[in-house]
């Protein structure tokens, strides 16, 4: 992972200049200059006398949603302003075990709910392209660090597409693995049903190595799934030649924005020629994710975000005179609009009298929709599908209009629904010069195809 | 089905939050732009579909019954807003 006589040192320190350099994109809530810069020359010793891990070399940014002993975790939230983590999440402990250097912690959508970047208690991050622009989110700040070169991979959460579309308003790598692949112990709950942890890099190559390194059971996760984590690296070959790709009509409707489908039909054009066989297929509900997942994560958040109650931990309102008013005042006080109105939306899709209405009939709207996926990869290895329906859109564009801004995932939000692996890869540039990606989308635990085809894509001009 | 002011009280009363009126207002109207969109699942035709919860289809996970190490208190309390020895400190319960 290192070049030639670089040093993992060197290479904090070029990060750490980067970050302070950049530091009006808002991508970091806390930077460990000295811990980095130690961990690293630890790093260098064990490259030295041959004991280092397997991702030594790489600097690592993590979303501020994500547990590390003795480190600040603030969700993008006042409400955990000052809360400190006590124990490091799975994916945290296993990356240290194999030589990471950690950086830093990254903003983000407070309590990962937003697709801009801009609900943080913290302030909005910037497009490192175009400064009045969004990154995308809500791993905005994870997203921004790779992309700016402020870290050379990091850790991102997506629970409706929040790794893959900054992934893609960027122009990076960012892989969503299938639910249950990856240990979510350590990782601020917003969805239960839905989040995952993953990587964004600069190359499929280095997703692949970090995902090698996190993927797996763990005993503290009993959703986590204990199914074998395949050698990634010796699947990565750069041939696509016989493999089916499936492009799901609904997603390329006349809808599509022109400027992307052309971006992405120069793509579909290489691997037709690389020996690929291209298929069209029908996921026929495709219409009704938006709905089902915003009835189902603003359900389940709103009872995940029930333990901020200012009694353990977390913000407690000064203006508190009795129990009950502690819970209104340090909840009305400490959580952001956003947050506040996902809360609501999914406090009333649960009760009495709209449950049935809402709720349940998401949830079997949900199998639907996982089995148009099942039919789908019947006939087809993988599908291929646009990530966003517009390239980075202006800070404030959408602020004011939330359903707006929820389409904004109509593209993303399946694979959550269906718990299925998704990438984003570099796919161009508009007429603008902003960034657009292309999704991959995989069979359950199926991450080997998305990622060999991903890194195919990547040799492709 | 519209959603009322007096309905967005009730929500709040029910999720423990507290508004201003002009924050009830605009909730209000975003809510029913917003339930106006999902009433499309209304013509899904969901006849005999099992709900899905687990999307790996998970059933109980069990480990073994044993004694481990749990959180110190100390640690426990130190993330509280007010705590005392062993205790959360709450502000008084009974008006």
């Amino acid at each position: 992972m290192l070049s030639g006589e670089e040093t993992v040192e060197g290479r904090v320190e070029s990060h750490l200049s980067v970050i302070s350099a950049r530091k009006n994109l808002n991508a970091f809530l806390s930077v460990f200059n000295d811990e980095a810069l130690m961990s690293a020359r630890d790093v260098d010793r064990k490259i030295k006398n041959g004991s280092a891990g397997p991702l030594a070399g790489m600097v690592i940014a993590v979303k501020d949603v994500l547990c590390m002993t003795g480190k600040i975790t603030t969700c993008g939230s006042k409400m955990l302003q000052n809360f400190e983590s006590i124990y490091d999440a799975t994916v945290i402990r296993k990356l240290k075990e194999a030589d990471a250097v950690f950086i830093g912690k990254t903003n983000m959508d407070e309590f990962a709910m937003g697709s801009s970047g801009e609900n943080s208690a913290y302030g909005a991050t910037k497009h490192p392209i175009d400064e009045t622009r969004v990154p995308g989110g809500s791993s905005s700040g994870s997203c921004v660090a790779v992309a700016a070169g402020m870290s050379t991979a990091s850790l991102g959460t997506d629970t409706g597409g929040s790794i893959r579309q900054p992934a893609g308003l960027c122009g990076i790598v960012g892989l969503k693995p299938t639910y249950g692949r990856v240990s979510r112990y350590g990782l601020v709950a917003f969805a239960s049903s839905f989040d995952q942890i993953g990587p964004f890099t600069n190359s499929v190559r280095d997703a692949a190595a970090i995902l090698q390194v996190i993927a797996g059971k763990d005993e503290n996760d009993s959703t986590s799934a204990d199914i074998p984590v395949p050698d990634y690296a010796s699947k990565m070959n750069r041939s696509v030649n016989g493999l089916k790709i499936g492009l799901p009509k609904e997603y390329f409707s006349d809808a599509l924005n022109p400027e992307i489908r052309s971006v992405l039909q120069a793509k579909i054009d290489a691997l037709k020629k690389a020996g690929a066989k291209i298929v069209e297929v029908s996921l026929p509900n495709s219409e009704y994710t938006v709905s089902t997942y915003y009835i189902l994560a603003t359900a389940e958040a709103s009872s995940n975000l029930a333990r901020y109650d200012g009694a353990r931990y977390g913000y407690r309102s000064p203006h508190s005179t009795d129990l009950q008013s502690m819970y209104v005042r340090s909840r009305s006080e400490g959580f952001g609009d956003e947050v506040k109105r996902r809360i609501m939306l999914g406090t009333y899709v649960l009760s009495s009298g709209y449950y049935d209405a809402y709720y349940r009939k998401a949830q079997q709207v949900r199998r639907l929709i996982q089995n148009d996926f099942v039919n789908a990869f019947k006939e087809v290895d993988c599908l291929l599908t646009p990530i966003s329906p517009t390239s980075a859109f202006k800070l404030g564009e959408k602020m004011d209009d939330p359903l707006q801004m929820y389409l904004n995932d109509i593209y993303t939000v399946s694979a959550n629904l269906a718990g299925i692996p998704g990438i984003s890869i570099p796919a161009g540039t508009d007429k603008n010069g902003l960034p657009v990606g292309v999704q991959l989308l995989g069979k359950q635990f199926d991450e080997a195809t998305i990622l060999k085809v991903g890194d195919f894509l990547e040799t492709v001009n | 089905m519209s959603v009322t002011i007096k309905d967005v009280e009730h929500i709040a009363k029910l999720a423990k939050l507290e508004f201003s009126d002009a924050e009830k207002e605009k909730f209000t109207h975003q809510f029913n732009d917003i339930l106006k969109y999902m009433e499309q699942l209304n013509s899904v035709d969901t006849t005999g579909v099992e709900p899905l919860a687990q999307v790996i289809e998970l059933k109980n996970v069990f480990r073994d019954d044993t004694v481990k190490p749990s959180t110190p208190t100390e640690e426990a309390l130190k993330n509280a807003p007010a705590s005392s020895d062993v205790h959360f400190k709450v502000p008084k319960v009974i008006g």
